[in-house]
């Protein structure tokens, strides 16, 4: 018995051994890429072509997906404390300048003389610039627009102008607001954050003529624009808007156009390509498109973002890590896409050779439109008055995610009813004193 | 006598020892991660400044405390501690003396009433949020609808109470997986007796069974409390906090402070008054409990 034990112990011992080896043996390896990404419907196109490189590079990639919130701030404290261990990351145009000008990233303007920067959109290409040196690719840009149903509108003997003032879309949206079958006059976000909320009531109070901050950066929230434009936001969210808004977001209020909810939405042009899907959505033949809707003054009605690939200067695999990126965000990668998917799923909003492809205008007719929003977005005028900074649904500087983060919790309390609007912004005018401190001792 | 004091010195001699290692990593464990947040809470640090942070003192401990947002954290805090701990345990009680009744189909109920707890916090925030709380898609919505009531809007007019519905659907089953077996293991001839006396169902429940019971839910109620003192997931998922600052606790402000501000120092400080705050309730509580257990005792 004794003896049994120990030829059983001896083997397990060899066995764990062999494991062991096994595990530590040096395989014949291929070099390896470790790629953070965002969750959305670009991404997984991009995961899922990604086969090839790998195949003609003969490189392994290694990816990891998460939703913004979380990537942002997995990014953010790996990248600032110098742990990162990815070798591509998903930044926003938010991040890509402010990191790098602190040097954490490896500037991306050597990707070769075929890979077309002059034809990347100009407002695309600066905003992932720090002193005219890009730092991240973009993979898709996007601005904001207007969505609306044509047939309850041509039911309503309603025409939506190409384009319109927003005392017209509070009209339509008083004439439309149905929500006894379910139809309600306009969506708009009203779930709090510094990337929900907050980024559409600060094109709403630039529009207004309103602004951020003076030149001595001195915080603006309590002026005449800010209360005028909240107001008329919470007033249109809360009379013509869906049940609960303040917890909806983009996603929920994509759920909600889609399924056929909303009569208007004013949001973000990415998800154009999803209304015109009849497996996706309910309103595939009656969506149609408008300008972004205009107050008082065109500066900073629209904003202007993209997704980007960039490269942290921690990463021992530079070159490697280029080579995917030029391939990922190239016009070859589009045209990929266009074939193997259909051209509705292309990457948008980050080149012009997109938009002069016949087959892709042929397939979005929300195109031209968008190209527009986006060219015409001028994000280093922001508001009619002088600014001290530039950024149109945020403003570019480190400080802005605690502000926005509060700014929104503020602005939703005012959307919930809890408080009045002057006293959602008095608080939120302290919250950015507070936070802004710094700035304004230099 | 002086034997066994005698073994007992050497034992302990012969045992520290042999402790040390594991009270020394228990020690660094704790220590090390609470002298960091110390450290941190003392500092102006933030990581989308590096290179700029220097020791300030109290400027976190003051910036925090003279901010309203953190006494109506607090106040969050408490409240949904309270209200949860409520709905546990008057919801687990109910349950666990339903189902110690023989009626046919037990074990499933049994298995049914335990399953929620072993659902993840995000997925069950998740499921109330867009499936039954939902003024437009929502089931409680459809439910009001159609008897001809206007819909609630759940998030927006009581998100605490919202929030406090849902951990309290997920943790009812932790109260019935401890009352339970407390109450089963209640003498049947108690009862017996109980009844020939000629006490109905309700002077049963009162007289005999909730003075039985009243040990586990202050264990069930003790547990509980170091969970709902830094609840986060339900919050994050549902109203982020909102609207204003309604459904924001400690926790969920500690967070926002670091992952939204990257103000690594004043999210310190945050946390060492949570700890603060832990320890006063904790305090109370024993306390309370320690009465409680004594008298029945």
């Amino acid at each position: 018995m004794e003896l049994a034990n120990l030829t059983w112990k001896k083997l397990g011992l060899l066995a764990s051994a062999a494991l062991l080896v096994w595990i530590l043996y040096p395989s014949q390896r291929r070099p390896e890429l470790t790629i953070a990404t965002v969750n959305n419907a670009d991404m997984i196109l991009m995961q899922q072509l990604s086969k090839d490189f790998e195949k003609q590079n003969g490189v392994k990639l290694n990816w990891v997906v998460l939703g913004e919130n979380v990537l942002r701030q997995r990014l953010t404290v790996d990248i600032s404390t110098g742990s990162s261990t990815f070798d591509v990351i998903t930044i926003g145009s938010y991040e890509a300048p402010l990191w790098g000008e602190r040097g954490w990233l490896v500037p991306v303007d050597d990707l070769g003389a075929d890979y077309g920067y002059d034809d990347i959109f100009p407002v695309i290409r600066q905003g992932l610039s720090y002193q005219g040196k890009m730092y991240a690719a973009p993979f898709y840009g996007e601005s904001s627009f207007t969505y609306y149903r044509k047939d309850l509108f041509q039911k309503a003997g309603l025409e939506m102008p190409p384009e319109p003032r927003y005392a017209q879309i509070r009209q339509f949206a008083q004439r439309l607001h149905d929500p006894e079958h379910g139809v309600y006059g306009i969506c708009l976000r009203g779930e709090p954050g510094w990337g929900q909320n907050t980024s559409y009531v600060s094109t709403l109070v630039h529009t207004f003529g309103g602004r951020w901050m003076d030149l001595n950066w001195q915080p603006q929230l309590t002026s005449p624009a800010w209360i005028e434009a909240v107001s008329f936001y919470v007033d249109l969210l809360r009379n013509y808007g869906p049940p609960g808004a303040v917890t909806n977001g983009y996603n929920e209020n994509r759920a909600l156009f889609a399924n056929g909810n909303c009569a208007m939405w004013v949001d973000a042009t990415s998800a154009a390509p999803y209304f015109l899907d009849s497996r996706q959505s309910r309103v595939a033949t009656t969506t149609g498109f408008a300008k972004i809707p205009i107050a008082k003054v065109p500066n900073g009605a629209a904003w202007v973002w993209s997704w980007a690939l960039a490269i942290p200067t921690s990463s021992p695999r530079t070159a490697l890590a280029k080579r995917f990126i030029k391939w990922a965000t190239s016009r070859s990668y589009i045209a990929r896409v266009g074939e193997r998917f259909g051209w509705l799923w292309v990457p948008p909003g980050s080149r012009q050779s997109t938009y002069d492809n016949p087959k892709y205008q042929r397939a979005a007719p929300f195109a031209p439109l968008v190209r527009e929003a986006i060219l015409s977005a001028d994000y280093t005028r922001p508001s009619a008055l002088p600014v001290p900074y530039v950024g149109i649904q945020y403003v570019l500087i480190p400080e802005f995610q605690a502000i926005g983060t509060e700014v929104g919790q503020e602005i939703s309390a005012a959307l919930a009813g809890r408080v009045t609007v002057e006293q959602a912004l008095a608080l939120a005018q302290a919250d950015t004193e507070r936070a802004i401190e710094g700035r304004q001792r230099k | 006598m002086k034997g066994i004091n005698i073994t007992k010195s050497h034992r302990r001699f012969h045992a520290a020892p042999l402790l040390a290692p594991s009270v020394a990593f228990l020690l660094l464990w704790m220590v090390v991660p609470l002298a960091m947040t110390l450290w941190f809470s003392g500092e102006r640090y933030n990581l989308l400044v590096p290179g700029k942070s220097a020791f300030t003192g109290w400027e976190n401990y003051r910036s925090l405390l003279t901010h309203r947002a953190l006494w109506l954290a607090m106040g969050n805090t408490l409240f949904l501690l309270v209200l949860v701990l409520l709905i546990t345990l008057v919801g687990g009680t109910f349950f666990s003396i339903l189902l110690d009744q023989d009626f046919p189909g037990r074990n499933i109920c049994r298995l049914l009433v335990i399953a929620p707890f072993f659902i993840m916090p995000t997925v069950s925030a998740l499921i109330w949020k867009n499936m039954l709380m939902n003024p437009v898609f929502g089931l409680f919505a459809w439910i009001t609808h159609s008897c001809g009531l206007g819909t609630i809007e759940f998030f927006s007019h009581v998100p605490l109470l919202s929030i406090a519905l849902i951990v309290g659907w997920e943790w009812t089953p932790f109260a019935v997986l401890i009352l339970l077996p407390a109450l089963q293991s209640l003498n049947p001839e108690m009862k017996e007796a109980a009844r020939l006396d000629g006490a109905g169902p309700v002077e049963l429940f009162y007289h005999i069974e909730l003075p039985h019971l009243l040990r586990p839910m202050s264990i069930v109620a003790m547990m509980e409390m170091i969970f709902f003192l830094s609840l986060f997931a339900e919050i994050y998922v549902t109203t982020g906090g909102g609207p204003g600052l309604a459904s924001t606790n400690l926790a969920y402000l500690i967070f926002r402070d670091a992952l939204l501000g990257w103000d690594v120092g004043r999210a310190s400080a945050g946390g060492v008054l949570a700890i603060i705050l832990a320890n006063i309730v904790a305090l109370f509580f024993m306390r309370a409990v320690g009465h409680n257990l004594e008298d029945w005792d």
